[in-house]
Formats: C-alpha cells, sequence, structure tokens
C-alpha cells in the first residue's frame, strides 16, 4: 500500500455514498409513489415517506389492473414475463451448449462454415430487423404465443461462444480417459462434460434471464392481446393515457413489481452475474 | 485453437447442430434477407402487391432532412451517454478500489441499476421530472427554470440522457472496477516511491494501463446506446418533442409502424446493419492493436 491519508478515505466513502444516492434514488421514489393514492402523487407535492396505501395499490394492480384504462391486471403480466425470461434463458442455453459441443469436440464437413453462420448473429441485434422477422413470425402464425415471444430471441451467438470457451479449457485427459471407458459422445456430454458446465450454465442463465425479462420492443411487437403481454410493456401502456388520467400510483407499483425479480437475481446471485457478464462480453 | 482429442462422429455433429441453425436460419438470416430485398420494393398501403424500384428507397431516405436529424441525434445522444457513464462509472470505481471496509457492500449497491429494464428505467426518470408532477421538476421551476421535457426538444434528450448514463453506469462500473483490480500493486508503488502524487499515478500509470477496458467500454456503450435505449426513448418522450429523440432504431420502428412505410423502414434497417457491421470490424482491427498494454 503506498501513503495511506485518513482524508482520502473519506473522501471516498463521501463520493461512494454520494453514487449510492443517485443510483437509488429513482427507485426510491418509485416505491414511495406506489404507496400514495392518485391525488398525492399527481399533485406535485408527494411526501419523500411511505403513505397508507400500499395494500390497496399493489392488491388493485395484480389482481384488479387500472379501472380507467381496464388494462389487465399485473399478476398475469408477471407470469408472462417469467414464462418468456424462463424460456429464453433454457432455450439458449440448450441450444448453445449442442452446437458448442459440436464444434468443439468433432471434425466434420463444414464445421467451421457452421460456426460463422452462428457467430455473425452476434452482430446484428434483434432491434435491426424487427419487422422482417414480425412478418416470418405472422407466417408462422406465431403472433401472440408464447413460441413468438421467445423463439426470436435465443437466436444469437452469446452462448455457443461462450460455451466454446468454456470447453477449449476442459483438459482433453478426460475425453481420452472416458474413451478408454469405453464412453461414447453422448455418454461422454452427459457424464462428464455437463457437470463440469454446470457454473457456466448457471452463470449464462442469469444473465439471460434478466435480458429476457427486460425485453421490450419485441414483446411489443408481437403482442396484440392484452393477455399475451408482458409486465415491461404493460406499465408503459398504464401511463398511454392523458397524463392527467394515468393512475402513477400503479403504473409506479408495477414499476416496483417489474423490477424486483431481476433485481433479486443479481443482489442473491451477485457472483454467479458478475462472471457471467464478464464472461459473455469476451 | 483445436482440440486434439475429438470424436469422428458422421451424424451426430449434424444433429447437435440442428436447433441452433434452424432457429437461427427462420428468425435471423431470413427476416434480415427480407430486410434486403423489401428495402427494394415499394408495397401498397395494403401490403396487397409490391413493386421492385431498386435503390428509390434509398434515395427518397437519404433525400429527407429528418434522416440527417436522426443521424445528428443519435451522435449526440451516444457521445453524451457514453462519455458521462465512462467518466461517472470510472469516478465510483477508483473510490471503490481503495482499502475500504465497506467497498463489497458499495458494489452491491452500484451494480442492480443493470436488472432495471431500460423501458422501467425511463418510467422512473419522467415521473421525478415530469414537468407537473415531478419531485425533481418543481424544484426546477421553482427556481424559475422552465422545465419542461414534454415540450421542450432540448430538455427531453437531457432526460433521455440521464436515464440511459444511469442505467448504464453499474455496468461500466464493474469492468472498471475489475481493470483496476488487475493492475499491479508493485507498478503503483513504484510510481509512489517515485515521488508522484495520487493524481499523477492516475494519470500517468493507471489510467493508461486501463485502456484496454475503457476501449472495450467504449465499443459496448455505443452499441448499448444504439439498441438498448428504445425503452428508455420510448417511456421517456416517444422520439419527440417534433423528433428530438428520435435516433436511428427509433426511426425505424416508427416509420415502419405509424407510418407503415416498410420499405423505407427496411432500408433504414440496411444502413442500420452496415453501421453495426463497421462498427464490429473496427472494433476488431483497430481498437485492439492500438491499444497500450
Amino acid at each position: 500500500m503506498v501513503e495511506h491519508r485518513p482524508w482520502n478515505d473519506i473522501i471516498a466513502y463521501a463520493i461512494l455514498t454520494f453514487g449510492v444516492f443517485i443510483v437509488a434514488f429513482p427507485v426510491y421514489l418509485a416505491v414511495i409513489a406506489s404507496t400514495h393514492d392518485a391525488a398525492t402523487v399527481v399533485n406535485g407535492n408527494m411526501p419523500l415517506l411511505p403513505g397508507g396505501h400500499a395494500l390497496e395499490n399493489y392488491y388493485r394492480a395484480v389482481f384488479v389492473g387500472g379501472s380507467r384504462t381496464s388494462r389487465e391486471p399485473v399478476g398475469h403480466m408477471l407470469m408472462n414475463s417469467l414464462i418468456s425470461a424462463t424460456g429464453i434463458a433454457v432455450g439458449k442455453i440448450f441450444i448453445s451448449i449442442l452446437s458448442a459441443y459440436a464444434v468443439v469436440y468433432f471434425r466434420f464437413p463444414f464445421r467451421m462454415t457452421a460456426f460463422w453462420i452462428i457467430f455473425v448473429t452476434l452482430m446484428l441485434p434483434v432491434e435491426v430487423r424487427i419487422y422482417p422477422t414480425y412478418k416470418v413470425m405472422a407466417d408462422l402464425h406465431m403472433l401472440d404465443t408464447y413460441a413468438g415471444l421467445i423463439l426470436p430471441l435465443i437466436a444469437s451467438a452469446t452462448g455457443t461462444l461462450l460455451f466454446r470457451q468454456f470447453f477449449m479449457t476442459v483438459p482433453d485427459e478426460l475425453l481420452e480417459a472416458s474413451r478408454i471407458d469405453g464412453a461414447g459422445p453422448i455418454r461422454f456430454f452427459i457424464d462428464t462434460l455437463l457437470p463440469l458446465s454446470v457454473t457456466t450454465i448457471a452463470a449464462l442463465f442469469v444473465i439471460q434471464f434478466i435480458y429476457g425479462w427486460n425485453q421490450y420492443l419485441w414483446p411489443l411487437l408481437i403482442t396484440t392481446q392484452d393477455s399475451m403481454q408482458t409486465i415491461v410493456t404493460g406499465i408503459k401502456k398504464m401511463l398511454t393515457t392523458t397524463d392527467e388520467l394515468a393512475e402513477w400510483q400503479l403504473a409506479m407499483a408495477t414499476a416496483v413489481l417489474a423490477m424486483l425479480p431481476p433485481i433479486a437475481v443479481v443482489v442473491f446471485m451477485q457472483r454467479l452475474f458478475v462472471r457471467g457478464l464478464v464472461e459473455t462480453e469476451k | 485453437m483445436e482440440k486434439s482429442a475429438y470424436f469422428k462422429g458422421r451424424l451426430l455433429p449434424y444433429l447437435l447442430l440442428v436447433p441452433q441453425l434452424v432457429i437461427t436460419f427462420l428468425f435471423f438470416y431470413w427476416p434480415a434477407s427480407q430486410a434486403l430485398w423489401q428495402s427494394f420494393l415499394r408495397e401498397d398501403a395494403f401490403g396487397l402487391s409490391s413493386d421492385f424500384i431498386g435503390l428509390e428507397n434509398y434515395q427518397t431516405l437519404f433525400a429527407q432532412p429528418e434522416y440527417y436529424k436522426s443521424m445528428l441525434t443519435t451522435a449526440v445522444f451516444s457521445s453524451l451517454v457514453a462519455v458521462l457513464s465512462l467518466s461517472i462509472a470510472l469516478l465510483f470505481a477508483t473510490q471503490a478500489d481503495k482499502n475500504l471496509k465497506a467497498a463489497p457492500a458499495f458494489k452491491t449497491f452500484m451494480i442492480w441499476p443493470y436488472a432495471v429494464a431500460p423501458a422501467v428505467a425511463g418510467v422512473l426518470w419522467i415521473f421525478m421530472f415530469h414537468p407537473s408532477l415531478g419531485t425533481l421538476a418543481r424544484p426546477l421551476r421553482a427556481m424559475g427554470f422552465d422545465w419542461n421535457p414534454l415540450l421542450n426538444g432540448d430538455h427531453a434528450m437531457a432526460l433521455v440522457v440521464m436515464a440511459a448514463v444511469w442505467k448504464q453506469i453499474s455496468y461500466n462500473f464493474l469492468f472498471f472496477l475489475a481493470g483496476l483490480q488487475a493492475i499491479p500493486k508493485s507498478v503503483i508503488e513504484a510510481g509512489a516511491i517515485d515521488g508522484a502524487g495520487p493524481m499523477r499515478r492516475f494519470w500517468t500509470i493507471v489510467f493508461p494501463l486501463l485502456s484496454p477496458t475503457t476501449f472495450f467500454l467504449l465499443v459496448v456503450n455505443v452499441v448499448y446506446v444504439f439498441f438498448d435505449t428504445f425503452g428508455i426513448i420510448d417511456a421517456v418522450s416517444g422520439g419527440g418533442p417534433a423528433g428530438a429523440t428520435t435516433t436511428m432504431v427509433y426511426k425505424v420502428y416508427a416509420d415502419g409502424r405509424l407510418g407503415g412505410d416498410l420499405g423505407g423502414s427496411a432500408a433504414q434497417s440496411v444502413v442500420l446493419m452496415v453501421i453495426v457491421i463497421a462498427m464490429t470490424a473496427i472494433q476488431f482491427r483497430y481498437v485492439e492493436r492500438r491499444v497500450q498494454y
């Protein structure tokens, strides 16, 4: 350690506390707004301490939905978000671990072609090709289905690259040993490779779950019925009525509910999250 | 980078690749080629017939002042967000890198905005700064500042930038912190022995050593601003007022959906694809080489 000055630490604490304040304040305000009644929120003099309408607001948001807009109750949207986020994470892991296994552990004609075909998808996010993708989905009759919410978002190379990288670090001796034991490629995959990949799978799951949960543009396009809406798209629709009529306290309760699952994942699985984040971006 | 031990299966590797290749062709190559094809077509208002019109969609596109405006908006938006979020995150990361007892707790508190959806972040910020009910807008207006992001384009841009920066700080913070922790302490001690103070050590030793991280983050941030901020913009301003926050990606969406101009929207998609591919190429070609280690 170089020179140690007490004031240096004090400055560091001050700056970091300020940072946490910036980071936390918008969320704090949303939580507060979700505990007041509509009039208190709209008049512009909202107190900075919780009010007494929390139960009522959350009950209405989750089970009833806004009265003026007669939207879908949030409980159902939460379910849709959970299904599509889990589907995206599991689907991506499933297709990418298999293709990475093929590319790393086999030699066959067009191996590198297949790898490049997958690799190119890394460059173009779904936002660039939304309408053509929408048209494909419409032709396949997948509008307003879970398959429509999930499948286009798992077409990407991040998972394949991550698993490829991990498989390259697995010692060759393991393959030779299991071959001596008479194991074929499927045995080796299930008994040796899969158990070794558990942490990588978990890290990828955390990242992809958050990615899937937070999707906005795609669910917005692909769902026409309120019953298929995810929670992130639902909030915006609560606010599309004119501002004076928008029920901000319900929108804020919904925002809090929409933030809760991914934030819980990040905070409670911080180690896996950081690992997944750093490794998928390499 | 090849394994020396491998299997020789004939059919199995293809079977393993099938799920990903089917998904990739169906939802990536097919739509991407459709976008390219559609950008040469003109569809009638009902989508019943379409004629091949060559490059006319592109000519119309590049004759539109709004398109250049959206390019400019994208450039302003992405440089503001990248510079602000990188410098703020670097400031916090250098502080968290000091030997503080509470550093792990600060780290946990700093990273969770990453988990907040862009659209939700947009809703939180418009709520804070809403001209009539925003908790932070009221003091601004009380001070005589005519704050109104719903009517004033610059204010709307400021709000969108703030929300986008807020959301990106945690990501940059994590990578900067990891980069700082990877710098050997001995280098910094050597600087201290030579009599360099903390500021001088930072700018002459730490910052140059951090440049790979900084360049990597710069590219990631620009891509983030291009694509992931769609939700923020849609929630905060809907591209307005008067197109002041319409980025290129937002325009693809708005022209195709609200305007129904699918050919023009497809042409924009193609231009965007070219830009993204160029940026990725630059990342691979130059950035990795120029960076000082």
